[in-house]
């Protein structure tokens, strides 16, 4: 049978952000790069996260946050993903995030940071860098 | 490691995640393992047929709903309301959402499921989102092999919602034991549905978001078109009295006005085909199609492999190009030669 792979990533907002505007354009610029992106709307608990990535068998969830809490969110996460053993799903966040946050999200196991501002093309190239190993 | 090896893509496993996909453990529900076998469903991996072929004697057990309907009727959000009702009954839920792909990208937005959210903790429930991968109707293999896979996990209820009723081996007629065709307020709607030739399919007719205007004229309309349906049939389930009558009901899925009606409704149908055993006829029927489709998978991919890979073909192709035949009397006379043998 013929194997085919498709990237499947979640695009998740946690916390109170009121819109998703930003989220939702990345959407339609994975899924024009060939991605199958799931989007589980706003106001998601990390709980919610964790077994959407679960029952979805994603590669990849992208968390969008503008609320500048961005460090403590990730590092809960990467920690709830290792308990429930999703660790080999690479975790992305973009937003608002200031550059000098980088080194420490990275540092704590996010696999790539898209603040404010990085093109589409971009945040597209990473995600399939991360798939195919190469960087 | 070779270059090869280094551009291939990564497996969506780790070492850790490959001791976990047993049937054991998802005969047991687990909610990790039987997501990554649906993923390898997804992709065709040879691992997930033969892990299909240990679990399917242990499937058969859940009762399977399509629902149906055109983008933006509220099919969504009526599954959403169904699964509150039927988690009221202890029923354990899962649904399997199909998207479709876009045709440019084959990439997809899998949105169903943002309705469905305040169910995505409860541990009873499991929700799905699939692509069509272009699949005419959207259904393919994939959700046929899912909803086997969420079956042996102990769902006793798996709702599948598509956009078109699908067509061929895998439509949803083919998949599900009881379908909800659902329409919303406005004339043309329902006409589409007979265009389409859904109406013969539909166990229930729901019309949704019945907060707006004209619904029972909706309603009026559509119990017309059954009547007809039914009066024009003369076959034998009819005439014994072993058809079911297809329902027609109305909802306002956003505050889950009627859907408690849908579910009751849902559960009379299997009810009524268990007593009038219909249900296991329905499932041999549902079986052997499965069959049928499987066989035309391999069938197809085990012969043409064979023939690509003889002699023959590789003269053929010679004596196409040097104009010796032309390639409608070659591709007849070497399957002709095939089936001799
Ligand atoms: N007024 C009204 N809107 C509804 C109702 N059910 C769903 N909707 C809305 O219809 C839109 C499409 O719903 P969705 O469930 O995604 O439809 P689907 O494409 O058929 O799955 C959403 O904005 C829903 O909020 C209803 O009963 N009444
Ligand atoms: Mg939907």
């Amino acid at each position: 049978m013929k194997t085919t792979k498709k990237i499947r990533v979640l695009i998740a907002k946690p916390g109170l952000d009121g819109h998703d505007k930003g989220a939702k354009i990345v959407c339609l610029a994975l899924r024009d790069a060939g991605m199958e992106v799931i989007y589980s709307g706003l106001h998601q608990t990390l709980d919610q996260i964790i077994q959407t990535a679960t029952e979805e068998a994603v590669d990849v969830i992208g968390l969008s946050i503008m609320s500048g809490a961005h460090l403590p969110i990730c590092e809960k996460l990467l920690a709830m993903m290792k308990e429930k053993g999703l660790d080999d799903i690479h975790l992305t966040v973009g937003g608002v995030i200031p550059y000098q946050d980088i080194p420490q999200l990275k540092e704590m196991g996010v696999a790539q940071v898209f603040p404010g501002g990085v093109s589409f093309e971009h945040i597209v190239t990473g995600i399939n860098a991360l798939e195919t190993g190469e960087k | 490691m070779n270059w090869h090896m280094k551009k291939k893509r990564k497996s969506v496993l780790n070492p850790n995640i490959e001791n976990i996909l047993s049937v054991k453990e998802i005969l047991s529900g687990n909610k990790l393992a039987g997501a990554r076998v649906i993923r390898l469903i997804e992709e065709n991996d040879p691992q997930a047929f033969e892990l299909l072929k240990q679990l399917y004697p242990y499937s058969g057990k859940a009762f399977i709903i399509g629902i149906t309907g055109s983008p933006g009727v509220g099919k969504s959000t009526l599954i959403n309301s169904m699964i509150q009702e039927f988690r009221k009954l202890d029923k354990k839920t899962a649904v399997v959402a199909v998207d479709p792909s876009s045709p440019v990208s084959g990439g997809a937005i899998l949105g169903d499921r943002i309705r469905m959210q305040k169910h995505a903790t409860d541990e009873n429930v499991f929700i799905r989102s699939m692509a069509s991968r272009g699949e005419k109707g959207g259904l393919s293999r994939a959700a046929k092999d899912a909803v086997i896979v969420l079956d042996t996990m102990g769902y006793e209820i798996i709702i599948i919602e598509t956009v078109g009723a699908g067509q061929g081996e895998f439509e949803i007629a083919n998949l599900a034991h009881s379908i909800g065709i659902v329409t919303i307020p406005g004339a043309g709607d329902g006409m589409q549905a007979v265009k389409a030739g859904i109406l013969e399919k539909g166990d229930i007719f729901i019309v949704n978001k019945s907060d707006k205007p004209d619904v029972d004229q909706t309603l009026h309309q559509l119990n017309m078109m059954l009547e007809m349906r039914n009066s024009s049939r003369t076959d034998f389930q009819t005439t014994t009295g072993t058809d079911w009558t297809p329902k027609v009901l109305k909802t306002s899925a956003q505050n889950g006005n009627g859907v408690k009606e849908v579910v009751d409704t849902f559960l009379s149908h299997f009810d009524f085909m268990e007593k009038n055993n219909t249900f296991d006829t329905k499932k041999d029927e549902m079986e052997i199609l499965y069959f049928n489709a499987l066989l035309k998978d391999l069938a197809l991919e085990k012969l043409l492999k064979y023939i690509k890979t003889s002699d023959r073909y590789v003269e053929t192709i010679k004596e196409i190009q040097s104009c010796k035949i032309d390639p409608l009397s070659a591709a007849e006379l070497l399957t002709d030669k095939l089936i001799e043998r």
